[in-house]
């Protein structure tokens, strides 16, 4: 096995769990690294569900087509359509293998898989496990890998961080032969070969400071593929979810679920109103989502919400004036409020009120990174086609991805991949409720199979044969940085310099962006780069020094935030998550294109933009507004929609 | 009326170690009352700036989170005495029963110090091994739907899926100690989890065969701490009850049939 090809996976969430599994399955040995027990990761925060064309929305008028259609609308176009194809065609499948895993699915009298209706959609198409969807599918490959870990097919290096990536450019083509990792106990930096790597390493909201997300996602791996010459897609999109309960250390996600099983969100008709919520009649209470979009309601896309409810709350018609607006479950039967049990118990628990009998007070929150690592893949070929049987007919070009091509999903550095949220292939603008988990296990089953092909025979030769004098320029640079790092006597707080951070992102990068605010953000993340350079750390120690690795991230975060901000000054237009009050409408000529984002030191913002064209192979450009006048009407479609 | 003022500060007392097998000490940080804080905000704001009440600069207080919401199991910790979440462990809560306006955080002591309140829990991992807690599934192709279930059935193994292996219900047991090899109410009840999958009881023999074992289901004292402390309200003695008649009928039918 010394000379067998193989495979490093980044990363123990969904996408890098799903990856080890399909990998190590395709005969490769894995090894799994992650910053903290994968079992822990950040997945397990998704709640709502997952979504999939299943047997009774399929009889109502629901297909892949459709949940392809509503991902690309949902997104604003700006998501390539071949992948989302692939992906909502493969939803079903997916489904059907968490549930052979064991995933606890809740159930219908019959025994068949329950479902609940989600933002973006009126058909119930999404498959649950109470209101901890992201936990128990996380649960069901956890097990899987751990399986694969006792046959010795995956080597897990769990509290490992992974801190560059192996590059070898000799060739004059940058290729990745493995990656320089740090074991965050005893602190040891070391390399490892691999002719593969598969980043699965998540989102960045820390860089806003207080977010929906885990105290791990800043974003640092991906920021660090991004300086060694991997492409970022899309860097300004970012995910605002409508409904958190904002905390003193982060704010908690309150899943769409509860408005897919019925909560309704609203704030009292008169300004100023602040009777306990209980007292507020019915007609004296504004729905103003159901108000203003009379076919979605409560479930448009999340961010239509949650620019309604920051508008709302601008306008001082927030709950007591402030920045809060109800969400309201009060009025569900039993068994429903059950079903939302996990997150209701969260609500309970952080903020001492009982959402059963009083309604929740929310606030939107930074959610997820539909923006990444710019990833490629190659579209359907009939031609090319090795696995439909030559008996069945085969797929138009463009309608999916060539499985097993060893493009899918691959960055700028050949050999190295972006799995699930730290790519940008499939949200464009705006990612649907319950597609993330979706996309994360596409990534790892799909595109799996890629990456084992890639492996197999991979550009530059055996990572076993790289000269040793490439892979030590690697490690001395991050010991380099650590010595740095624990000798630096300087007078700049780390954390004093991520609250900075995340105040300004959030204040200038969020709900609603102008040109002028973003220039200042552009001078503020400059002034802090500039004191990041002359940092003071209070841990100098050598064993498990947890200071060491978060300001090292916090370098990170900041190239990174500059992305954003670059992103988010150059799109001069308004598309989905993405709303410039100064460029209020979506303008396709020249936006209707992904923003390549190349790390270039001597640019403005450390940042060099591109504009790429967006094939449209599948579905043409259609206005996006979610608005009675446009949204398909007929009685089947709003059935299941009156069923909630 | 006049309410009785709040002090605008609280002090938290914290047992440190250095590393492994290192002695433990204790320090005294005081701290700044803050809306909706909980004891990671409070780790947090030492962090920014670790002086005890002694006016001592030291080393930031390590320790291990994730979620914040309990539900990735990170950050188990021994607050006031009792074991639980700290995200979930809200400052006020804390100091409405707490002597002299002083919080007491110390690490798990079931499991090896890493270095101040983080433990290495691998045990809990490599126990789920030991139990084969997973689905033995043909492979990732497409072979259709799994197994219809009942929504009881559901209910009941979704309530033992939620386990987020925080270790609470092990430093609650006096049976679990930092160096015997009792398996615990985690991983017992993911053995009884797994054999009530209809795919998944394929291993239930294997299984069983690991809880009848030394540190298995015999080795419960049935104390019952286990399910008091779980801050996901798992039946957790219901569970070894049950994978203890499991276990029963096993041990009969091998008796009978020598398999």
């Amino acid at each position: 096995m010394a000379d067998s090809p193989r495979v490093i996976v980044v990363g123990g969430g969904l996408a890098g769990l799903a990856a080890s599994v399909r990998v190590a399955e395709a005969g490769l040995p894995v090894d799994l690294f992650s910053m903290v027990p994968v079992k822990r990761s950040h997945s397990v925060c998704a709640q709502g569900g997952i979504n999939a064309c299943n047997k009774v929305a399929a009889q109502q008028g629901y297909s892949e087509w459709q949940h392809m259609d509503e991902t690309l609308y949902g997104g604003d176009f700006l998501n390539h359509q071949p992948p989302v194809y692939e992906m909502t065609h493969w939803a079903p499948k997916i489904i059907n293998l968490l549930d052979r895993m064991g995933v606890p699915f809740n159930r219908t009298n019959e025994g068949e898989r329950d479902l609940r209706l989600f933002g973006g959609s009126l058909f119930k198409r999404t498959h649950f496990a109470g209101a901890s969807t992201g936990q128990q599918l996380l649960y069901g490959l956890d097990e899987q890998t751990r399986r694969y870990e006792a046959e010795g097919k995956v080597n897990k290096y769990e509290f490992w961080e992974f801190l560059w990536p192996i590059v070898d450019d000799s060739t004059g083509e940058k290729v990745c032969k493995g990656i320089v990792a740090q074991d965050m106990r005893t602190m040891e930096i070391r390399a490892f070969r691999a002719d593969a790597v598969v980043m699965a390493t998540g989102g960045n909201g820390l860089i806003y400071g207080k977010s929906t997300m885990s105290v791990i996602c800043t974003g640092g791996a991906a920021s660090r593929c991004y300086q060694a010459g991997a492409a970022l897609g899309n860097p300004e999109m970012i995910q605002v979810h409508p409904t958190a309960i904002p905390g003193e250390d982060k704010c908690r996600l309150m899943s769409e679920s509860a408005r897919g099983e019925g909560g309704r969100v609203w704030v009292p008709r008169t300004k100023g109103d602040d009777r306990h919520p209980l007292d507020i009649p019915e007609n004296e209470r504004w729905y103003f989502l159901e108000e203003k979009y009379p076919d979605y309601g409560n479930l448009v896309p999340r961010d239509i919400a949650t620019r309604e409810i920051f508008w709302v709350c601008q306008d001082g018609m927030g709950i007591g004036g402030g920045n809060m607006v109800y969400l309201d479950i009060t009025h569900l039967p039993q068994a429903t409020k059950d079903k939302l049990a996990a997150i209701l118990e969260i609500y309970e628990k952080f903020t001492g009120d009982d959402p059963r009998e009083v309604p929740m007070k929310i606030f939107p929150a930074v959610h997820y990174s539909m923006g990444g690592v710019y990833t490629t893949y190659t579209p359907y070929d009939p031609d090319k086609d090795t696995y439909t049987p030559a008996t069945q007919p085969k797929r138009k070009p463009g309608e999916g991805m060539l499985l097993g091509d060893p493009q899918n999903m691959t960055t700028d550095i050949a050999g190295l991949y972006a799995f699930g949220e730290a790519n940008y292939a499939y949200h464009g603008a705006t990612r649907l409720g319950a597609n993330a988990l979706l996309s994360c296990i596409f990534d790892g089953l799909f595109c799996g199979l890629s990456v084992a092909n890639y492996a197999r025979d991979p550009k530059g030769g055996k990572a076993s044969g790289v000269a040793d004098s490439v892979v030590d320029r690697f490690v001395e640079q991050e010991k380099h940085k650590v010595t740095k790092l624990t000798e630096s006597h300087g007078s700049n707080n780390p954390y004093e310099i991520h609250r900075e951070l995340g105040v300004e992102m959030t204040a200038s990068a969020t709900v609603v962006k102008t040109e002028e605010r973003l220039l200042q953000a552009r001078a503020k993340l400059n002034e802090l780069r500039e004191r990041y350079a002359d940092l003071k750390i209070t841990d100098t120690g050598l064993y498990t020094n947890q200071n060491v690795s978060f300001s090292r991230a916090l370098g990170d975060m900041l190239i990174y935030a500059q992305a954003i901000i670059e992103g988010s000054i150059a799109r001069k237009e308004s598309r989905g998550s993405h709303y410039r009050d100064d460029f209020p409408d979506r303008i396709d000529e020249p936006f209707h294109a992904t923003t390549k984002a190349w790390y270039d030191p001597s640019a403005e913002g450390s940042c060099r933009i591109e504009w790429e064209p967006i094939p449209l192979p599948l579905v043409p450009l259609r206005k996006r507004d979610y608005g009675a006048a446009t949204a398909k009407k007929t009685d089947e479609s709003k059935e299941p929609a009156a069923a909630k | 009326m006049i309410a009785p003022a709040t002090p605008k500060t609280f002090k938290v007392r914290i047992k440190r170690q250095d590393g492994r097998d290192q002695p433990a000490y204790w320090q005294e940080f005081e701290v700044e009352r803050r809306p909706s804080q909980n004891i990671i905000a409070v780790l947090q704001q030492i962090a920014a700036n670790p002086v005890t009440t002694a006016g001592e600069q030291v080393e930031p207080v390590v320790w291990d989170s994730g979620c914040l919401e309990e539900v990735c199991g990170s950050c188990t910790m021994v607050i006031n005495g009792h074991v639980r979440q700290s995200c979930s462990a809200l400052v006020p809560d804390l100091l409405e029963d707490a002597d002299d306006n002083t919080i007491t955080v110390e690490p798990m002591t079931k499991f090896p110090v890493v270095r101040d309140l983080f433990v290495d829990r691998q045990r809990m991992f490599d126990n789920l091994v030991k139990v084969k807690a997973w689905v033995p599934i043909d492979g990732t192709h497409d072979l259709g739907e799994g197994p219809k279930e009942s929504p009881e059935k559901q209910q009941e193994r979704y309530a033992i899926s939620r386990c987020m292996t925080c270790g609470c219900c092990l430093e609650a047991c006096p049976q679990f100690t930092l160096d015997n090899d009792f398996l615990g109410a985690q991983a017992i009840a993911q053995a009884y989890y797994f054999n009530e999958h209809e795919t998944g009881k394929k291993l239930k023999g294997e299984r069983l065969e690991a809880l009848a074992g030394p540190g298995g289901v015999a080795d419960c004292g049935n104390a019952q701490n286990c399910v008091k402390v779980c801050p996901k309200e798992i039946p957790l003695t219901e569970a070894i009850a049950k994978a203890g008649r499991q276990l029963t009928v096993h041990a009969v039918k091998k008796f009978f049939t020598g398999k």
